[in-house]
């Protein structure tokens, strides 16, 4: 499989799941083209609600055709979307309307656009409240498999997904379960729970990390919301060492999530891995490399973590 | 529609308006002033117009009301105890400890409030979706919104005014959705004018494509015949401009906004009553020996005030 936008994965999938649901609508804030629903909107035109730039209305709306039966996917750029914070927390979340939140453009990935167009907050803000299961998938088949989870799942949910393209890094035969994470790579030492953008560059950083005589176990947090702390707890009771790597605030999102996790069940020493700074524009891979979230950030992070 | 029956309608919103008084002495806070002005709006609605049934409040079919000014909620738990959605008895739970009868509505505690509404400006864009999907749905069910003047200062609404004439056209218009202003001129801080005046508000919505109706909020007949209009206008959602006054139907509460948010004491809640009931002073005391359920409020109250 090549690389593929997880975007793009979802706005096939969406397609390919409505054909045998009619329930699956879709509602956007002139951002189709760019959150990949514009394939649905032209195979179902009568279905796909453009409410134009009012994001907040397009989430009330999401939440109103909820309440009638639809299964209506609510999408716009992560920050767009989850800038709407306080419709979310009233119309969906306590509401428990059945909405797909849909937030792409997550993290500096984005690149040129700079910080206004990145998603950096998202996660932190959605944990908080009580009924909102988080996913942010790896790879292609992750997202596929998670919008199909979604469109099954009953109640408001939230699916952050990246513009860039992503390394196809799910084993064979796997499948997708809400509040479980998968073990991508054993290893002994030290681990790493990636999620998203970051998993690829978590995996080639544990490729350098065992040429150093390292073995980095890493773990696929596509559930950021529930965490799977079965297998956490296991790996981090296993390896002595925790490090988070996410396109995200390092304040809030997995990195925060693994830190009260670990702090009330097992102190365990953690390194949070993310953005600590506004983002900016540039090139992805220069500003991942900048924040130390590229394979040779990660590695290095990891070896001073572990004073090798 | 039939003509309403006028004075049954006026003797509901009598009875609801006793229990909202009632319901706010017992919680000690809450919200006279709007739960007052928009009762007869509520009251015309649940009585003489929307389709439901109590027994099954998720009826796929039913009308649907989003008191999108969530604050007013007593208003709404009147009419839906009324209405067989839970006893009356129930009521002076309202805002404790474990009550489904929250200070805000909350739909999944209390089956029959559509949604959770109360920080203001959303509950438009929720009946906008509404109206969409019973429409995709060929359903013939309603929805009807009731939003505040003040509350109409919130850009949320202005969003959803922008879609509701638009929004599923051609093939699905949502003149299934009715929106009603109860424009009682009063918000928390003072009056609208003052703070950030709506007007010209029949001008901005005409502007944005709704058909306008203006009436008089507390007259059933109008507010009836104005749902009659709203349900014949095809092609397009209609607005309903409902002049109101804030604490309508006790003296001491109307056109004050120190009455938006506070709840009476005992004693100020059996003269709010008493008002409401249309009875003197000095009729007062045989009255209640004549009206069971009255005295038996009123004794509830006298022993709230000695607690």
């Amino acid at each position: 499989m090549p690389p593929k936008a997880s975007r793009a994965a979802f706005g096939e999938a969406l397609l390919e799941l409505a054909a045998t649901d009619d329930r699956i609508v879709t509602v956007d804030a002139d951002l189709s083209k760019s959150t990949m629903t514009i394939g649905f909107a032209k195979a179902h035109p009568d279905r796909a609600f453009n409410v134009g730039i009012a994001e907040a209305n397009m989430v009330g709306i999401g939440a109103g055709l909820a309440l009638t039966g639809k299964v209506p996917f609510v999408c716009s750029f992560a920050c767009f979307i989850v800038g709407r914070f306080e419709t979310i927390r009233m119309s969906v979340a306590y509401t428990d309307a059945n909405v797909k939140l849909v937030g792409t453009h997550a993290g500096i990935a984005i690149g040129e656009d700079g910080y206004s167009q990145m998603g950096l907050e998202d996660i932190a803000c959605i944990r908080a409240l009580p009924n909102i299961p988080i996913i942010q998938p790896g790879d292609e088949t992750e997202t596929k498999q998670a919008v199909a989870y979604a469109v099954g799942h009953q109640g408001p949910l939230y699916l952050r997904l990246t513009r860039q393209a992503l390394e196809p890094v799910s084993p064979p035969g796997y499948r997708f379960q809400l509040g479980k994470s998968v073990v991508l790579r054993a290893g002994t030492d030290v681990t790493i729970l990636a999620s998203g953008g970051t998993v690829s560059n978590a995996l080639d950083g544990a490729t350098r990390l065992a040429a150093e005589g390292v073995h980095a176990e890493v773990i696929n947090a596509a559930c950021i919301k529930p965490l799977d702390e079965e297998l956490i707890l296991r790996s981090a009771g296993k390896t002595g060492h925790v490090v988070t790597v996410e396109d995200h605030s390092v304040a809030g999102g997995l990195g925060g999530a693994v830190a009260e996790l670990l702090s009330e069940v097992l102190p365990t020493p953690l390194r949070r891995l993310g953005v600590s700074t506004f983002g900016e524009s540039g090139d992805p891979r220069g500003l991942y490399a900048k924040h130390g979230l590229d394979p040779a950030g990660i590695a290095d992070s990891v070896l001073k973590f572990l004073n090798r | 529609m039939a003509r309403p029956d006028t004075a049954r309608l006026q003797a509901t919103a009598r009875a609801c308006r006793v229990q909202i008084i009632r319901m706010l002495a017992h919680a000690g806070s809450g919200h006279p002033g709007g739960s007052l002005s928009v009762i007869d709006i509520l009251t015309t609605l649940f009585f003489n117009r929307l389709r439901f049934d109590p027994k099954r409040p998720d009826w796929p079919a039913r009308d649907r009301v989003v008191l999108s000014k969530g604050h007013c909620v007593p208003a709404l738990y009147s009419v839906m105890a009324r209405a067989g959605f839970f006893p009356e008895s129930q009521l002076v739970t309202l805002r404790k400890l474990g009550s489904p009868l929250q200070g805000h509505p909350d739909r999944t505690a209390l089956p029959g409030i559509e949604a959770a509404t109360g920080s203001l400006g959303q509950g438009l864009s929720i009946s906008v979706g509404m109206a969409l999907g019973l429409r995709l749905a060929d359903s013939s069910a309603r929805v009807y919104c009731i939003i505040g003047d003040g509350e109409s200062q919130e850009g949320q609404v202005w969003e959803a005014a922008m879609a509701g004439p638009k929004l599923g056209q051609p093939a699905h218009p949502l003149d299934n959705l009715c929106l009603i202003l109860d424009y009682n001129k009063i918000q928390l801080d003072g009056f609208v004018k003052k703070i950030m005046d709506l007007e010209p508000v029949v001008a901005k919505w005409k502007d944005f494509g709704w058909p306008v109706l203006e009436i008089d909020g507390h007259n059933v007949e109008q507010i009836d015949k104005a749902l009659d209009q709203a349900e014949a206008t095809k092609g397009r959602p209609t607005f309903i401009v409902a002049h109101t006054v804030k604490g309508k139907g006790v003296s001491f509460m109307e056109n004050d906004p120190e009455w938006h948010g506070r709840a009476p004491k005992p004693a100020e809640a059996i003269r709010a009553i008493r008002e409401i009931l249309g009875v003197s002073d000095a009729a007062w005391g045989d009255y209640v020996k004549t009206d069971r359920a009255t005295a038996a409020i009123v004794a509830e109250l006298e022993r709230l005030e000695k607690t």
